[in-house]
């Protein structure tokens, strides 16, 4: 009993938010509202940009696993440490730092200005950057541990018969962790596609540009707010969709 | 073995996660009474463009007051429309423009009528020294310049869009902010080239950013008015708050930030 009530408060706490929002949401004008342009423009911005940022780090954040669970390098300690680092770092700090390194005066922005003419903030670039940052740890963290879980064994023998770095970590590798990276995957995008703090600091908010779903809730909040609880519905929908496709991983056991 | 550890590094996951979401609130109010009712703790809204001349006034009172604290809370008229509305405790709501005042009054929640205590300006600030030498709102719209506006359920947002219509300008902001500060501070950064702020947010950023004038700003001037709210737990305190942001102590304040008399 000392554990039970707890922990069925615990429950509650968790459940009861989610509950309010179905119970106040306007289910007679749902349709209509869902189909409103402003609605649309966010939900496709939020779709393209969480799915480019998914795509950017899956190309930058597999290699980076697979040197921390496979690469022994002195300073390997405080590279882990770096990569996760962005997990617990507010966003709205991590748009800040950002927008100091990619902002129009910032160290690599002003050179993208002055050589290329390039400048990231309020962009649609700068959404997909900002949504990249948070939400690559996610996908390092599963990738690394579903490689630390895999056998070495086969690379070994693939080493053994003579394939190349690459051609282990394509042919053997990564058909081996293929469920690991897809389940980071599948978080880092649902972490993308809620990004909210980093995305309004480095990317501002502008419709059809840069203001994603979670911007807009939060800005529909102060003048509709049946308009901020159907977004929110939508991210909900979402998110539980995404649980349902992890379970066997994730919620299973 | 993998689905073990995949699952040790989901938990994990999870568990970072969590320590990321933690947050703190503290709800304790202790209001002592003195002989006249004036103490303990207050809790005023203001607009963000107050956010100077509130808290040196909000000092002046606790020196005039013993025992009394003021607490803001500084942001868009808007979200602080909302958050009043939606039952955040609060004593006083001064807001930038009469209609978000509107939406606090309408839902019931001002005990008595809002009055206008000040008025402001738009100008349009530009980093130190106006580098692309910016004279009126038409410089605006030069190809590839960068600018920031307020969102137009935000008062300096109303504003700006009644000032860019009486110059017949149409103009396509980089983005839309939800306060005056954060519009401000695009420019600060150097992210913009341009923003529409208040007289008064130049004037406390003078060491970084100029501020130009243009004519049509006169035809958007906002009106700011205040009222004391209805579940103030401190009424006596609140009452005497918005006679001190009236006073002539207070109106010396706000002349000196760059506000006008009502």
């Amino acid at each position: 009993m000392a554990l039970l009530l707890p922990a069925a408060l615990g429950l509650l706490f968790l459940v009861l938010p989610l509950v309010g929002l179905l119970v106040r949401a306007p289910w007679s004008t749902l349709p209509q509202r869902l189909t409103e342009p402003a609605v649309l423009t966010a939900l496709r911005l939020s779709m393209q940009t969480a799915t480019l940022a998914t795509l950017l780090c899956l190309a930058l954040g597999v290699p980076l696993a697979w040197l921390l669970a496979r690469v022994r390098f002195p300073g390997r300690r405080v590279v882990r440490a770096l990569v996760t680092v962005p997990l617990v770092l507010p966003p709205v700090v991590g748009g800040v730092a950002l927008l100091l390194v990619f902002g129009r005066r910032g160290l690599v922005g002003s050179w993208l200005d002055a050589t290329f003419g390039i400048t990231l903030p309020f962009t649609t670039t700068a959404v997909v950057l900002a949504e990249a940052f948070v939400a690559m740890p996610f996908l390092i963290i599963a990738v690394e541990g579903a490689l630390r879980g895999a056998d070495t064994r086969y690379e070994e023998a693939a080493a053994t018969l003579g394939a190349g770095r690459w051609t282990t970590f394509t042919h053997v590798t990564l058909p081996l962790v293929a469920p690991g990276v897809a389940a980071g995957a599948v978080l880092c995008w649902a972490r993308a596609l809620g990004e909210f703090g980093a995305t309004i600091t480095f990317a501002g908010n502008y419709p059809g540009r840069t203001q994603t779903m979670p911007v807009a809730v939060y800005l529909a909040l102060e003048t509709d707010l049946e308009a901020a609880i159907v977004l929110s519905l939508i991210l909900l929908t979402v998110s539980v969709v995404i649980l349902a496709s992890l379970r066997d991983r994730w919620t299973g056991g | 073995m993998r689905g073990v550890r995949l699952r040790a590094a989901l938990a994990a996951v999870t568990a970072l996660v969590v320590l990321g979401l933690s947050g703190c609130g503290d709800d304790s109010t202790d209001r002592p009474a003195a002989d006249d009712g004036i103490g303990g703790q207050l809790t005023v809204f203001a607009a963000a463009s107050l956010a100077e001349s509130f808290t040196r006034i909000g000092q002046d009172f606790e020196a005039a007051h013993h025992g009394v604290k003021v607490i803001f809370n500084f942001a868009g008229s808007s979200a602080l429309a909302n958050q009043i509305n939606e039952g955040a405790p609060a004593d006083v709501f001064a807001s930038a423009a009469p209609a978000n005042m509107a939406a606090v009054i309408e839902a019931g929640d001002g005990d008595g009528e809002p009055v206008t205590f000040a008025r402001n300006q738009l100008v349009i600030a530009v980093p130190g020294g106006n580098p692309d030498a910016v004279t009126g709102l038409g410089d605006l719209t030069r190809p590839g310049a960068k600018v920031a506006l307020c969102a137009e359920r935000v008062p300096c947002g109303a504003a700006a869009r009644r000032a860019l219509d009486l110059a017949d300008v149409t103009l396509t902001p980089v983005t839309l902010e939800q306060d005056v500060k954060a519009a401000l501070a695009k420019v600060r950064l150097g992210e913009v080239d341009a923003a529409l702020v208040y007289r008064t947010d130049v004037r406390a950023a003078a060491d970084d950013v100029d501020g130009i004038e243009f004519p049509e700003s006169v035809g958007a001037v906002n009106e700011y008015p205040i009222v004391v709210l209805e579940d103030s737990g401190n009424l006596p305190t609140a009452r005497a708050f918005v006679e001190y942001v009236r006073s002539d102590a207070g109106r010396s304040v706000l002349t000196a930030a760059g506000f006008q008399a009502p």
